[in-house]
């Protein structure tokens, strides 16, 4: 197992306020980590944390391979939580894609005819690749959903982020975006914020409790009293009528 | 026709056309950024907020163009700064910029003693009276908004599409976001000889409104508007002459009926589409 990035007892939050305390966690290769909590127990903060948007008050945090920055081959994709963006705002499919390539530094740079046909590839993949010239405001959010994920991983990334990626899209979406990252996970270990925690338990290796503090649990098998041991009350069985999802069976 | 060949001939009537070209590059670039970021109302304030610098120009005995300059670059600066660092919401920042500038450039205006000639057209501009160093100036604005333009493309595109995004893959959004607040202050200073500081805003928003019904890309849009300003401030400033009333008016009127004419197009082009669609 080789480590991607390690958080050595992180503390952070906002303006003072403390919201992950002495928070410890290794990413290895090819992990697939879940992440579930209560909300404002600090997922996201967890995230941002990872990402280097939030620095911690105090703790370590170590990018074991500096990959960062070097054109291809960036060390964190990222696919945020949805509907940040203004989907009138004029810009194709394509560029948003190619938008994953931008190097910090090198801000004049332009996108070579080989990234532009790699872009078209990676849409192709998801089945939108007759989409690629239209304007993003043309896309359904499933779609749309889908255009950014491509964006997360077209710089073959060592570690993929995604902040809720279930969110507000269709079941169609879903199914399709754990198949996707069922594959991705060969090349690119996974870190996957949500909230829906019956459905990605099926897909997750391991899971990561985040209640203020972060409990690792290093299978993706958890039952009730566990999660409360780890103070992160959520329920896995949920009471009466809800709508859910089928899935295809799975060999975890 | 006879007598629009013989204005040609005028220094100050080509003095004013070229303004129309450098004023419709201009605006065109830098209005395409305001309008698909949707800081429409960070230029009004901006643009008002230098009104102040109009007043103490006046009193001090400067240059106003260069008082208002100061001003707008402080107050660009300064609703980037308050909205972003503080906690200051982004559009009351705004609003206390636009009108503290104007309360400032009033006090000024009227405590200097005797008429202030001239104030009408920084209100509501007046294209044939552009300064041949007031050209200049634009002329460099539109050499440099075009390089800034040219290198920074995509940096730019994708900064201001989704800044989050831009901040997590470490792109220097700050750097570009004061970068572009500082060029769109430049362009509405050097702009309120043409339009006037009440009406400088539709420079930068109505022909990108009109390019923007036929065009979802932001380079073609770009074109479009500097087309289509072009097309909009030379009818204006013809008007302007013959009348004898301020361009930043008919200007304006012209691009809204531009605006109506382009609408229009728009209808009858999607209901022809739709009739073949059906008849097929």
């Amino acid at each position: 197992m080789t480590p991607i990035i390690e958080l050595k007892s992180v503390t952070a939050g906002y303006e003072g306020e403390i919201i992950l305390k002495n928070t410890n966690l290794i990413i290895n290769e090819n992990d697939f980590i879940g992440v579930i909590g209560p909300n404002g127990g600090g997922k996201t903060t967890l995230v941002r944390v990872i990402i280097g948007l939030l620095k911690p008050f105090s703790g370590e945090l170590i990018y074991h391979q500096k990959t960062y920055g070097n054109g291809d081959g960036k060390l964190i994709g990222y696919l945020p939580q949805i509907n940040k963006t203004d989907n009138k705002f004029p810009i194709s499919v394509v560029n948003v894609v190619l938008s994953g390539l931008a190097d910090r530094n090198n801000i004049f740079r332009r996108f070579k005819k080989a990234e532009i046909e790699k872009a078209r590839q990676i849409l192709e993949k998801m089945g939108i690749g007759h989409l690629s010239k239209k304007n993003i405001g043309e896309l359904s959010g499933g779609q749309l959903q889908r255009v950014f994920l491509a964006r997360a991983i077209i710089s073959e990334p060592k570690l993929l982020i995604l902040d809720e990626p279930n969110t507000f899209v269709d079941n169609k979406f879903e199914s399709d975006l754990y198949k996707t990252l069922k594959d991705l996970n060969d090349k690119m270990a996974i870190l996957m914020v949500s909230h829906d925690i019956g459905t990605i338990t099926y897909y997750v290796k391991t899971i990561a409790c985040v209640n203020r503090e972060l409990h690792y649990h290093p299978s993706n098998n958890i039952s009730q009293e566990q999660l409360a041991a780890y103070n992160c009350p959520i329920q896995i069985i949920a009471h009466g009528v809800i709508p859910h999802t089928i899935l295809k069976d799975h060999n975890h | 026709m006879e007598q629009f060949i013989q204005l040609l001939h005028y220094q100050f009537f080509m003095n004013a056309v070229y303004a129309s070209i450098l004023t419709s590059i201009s605006c065109g670039i830098i209005g395409t950024y305001i309008v698909s970021k949707r800081i429409v109302f960070i230029s009004g304030g901006i643009t008002h907020a230098s009104f102040g610098g109009i007043g103490m120009g006046y009193f001090f005995g400067f240059s106003p163009i260069l008082g208002a300059t100061i001003f707008s670059i402080l107050s660009a600066l300064g609703i980037e700064f308050m909205s972003k660092k503080t906690d200051v919401r982004e559009d009351s920042a705004i609003a206390i910029l636009w009108s503290f500038g104007m309360a400032v450039g009033v006090i000024f205006i009227f405590l200097t003693p005797g008429y202030s000639a001239n104030l009408m057209s920084y209100l509501f501009g007046n294209i044939l009276t552009v300064s041949g160093l007031n050209l200049l100036l634009l002329f460099i604005l539109s050499v440099v908004i075009i390089i800034v333009f040219l290198v920074l493309y995509k940096t730019i595109l994708f900064v201001s599409f989704d800044e989050q995004y831009a901040r997590a893959i470490r792109l220097p959004v700050e750097t570009i976001n004061y970068l572009l607040i500082t060029l769109i202050a430049l362009t509405i200073v050097l702009n309120i000889r043409v339009a006037g500081i009440i009406l400088v805003i539709s420079l930068l928003t109505i022909p990108q409104t009109i390019a923007n019904i036929f065009s979802k890309n932001f380079k073609t849009i770009i074109f479009l508007s500097i087309a289509i300003g072009f097309v909009g401030s030379m009818m204006g400033l013809i008007l302007s002459y013959f009348l004898n009333i301020p361009s930043g008016a008919s200007i304006i009127f012209f691009f809204v009926l531009l605006f109506i004419i382009a609408k229009i197009i728009k209808i009858i082009q999607t209901s022809i589409i739709y009739k073949t669609a059906v008849n097929r």
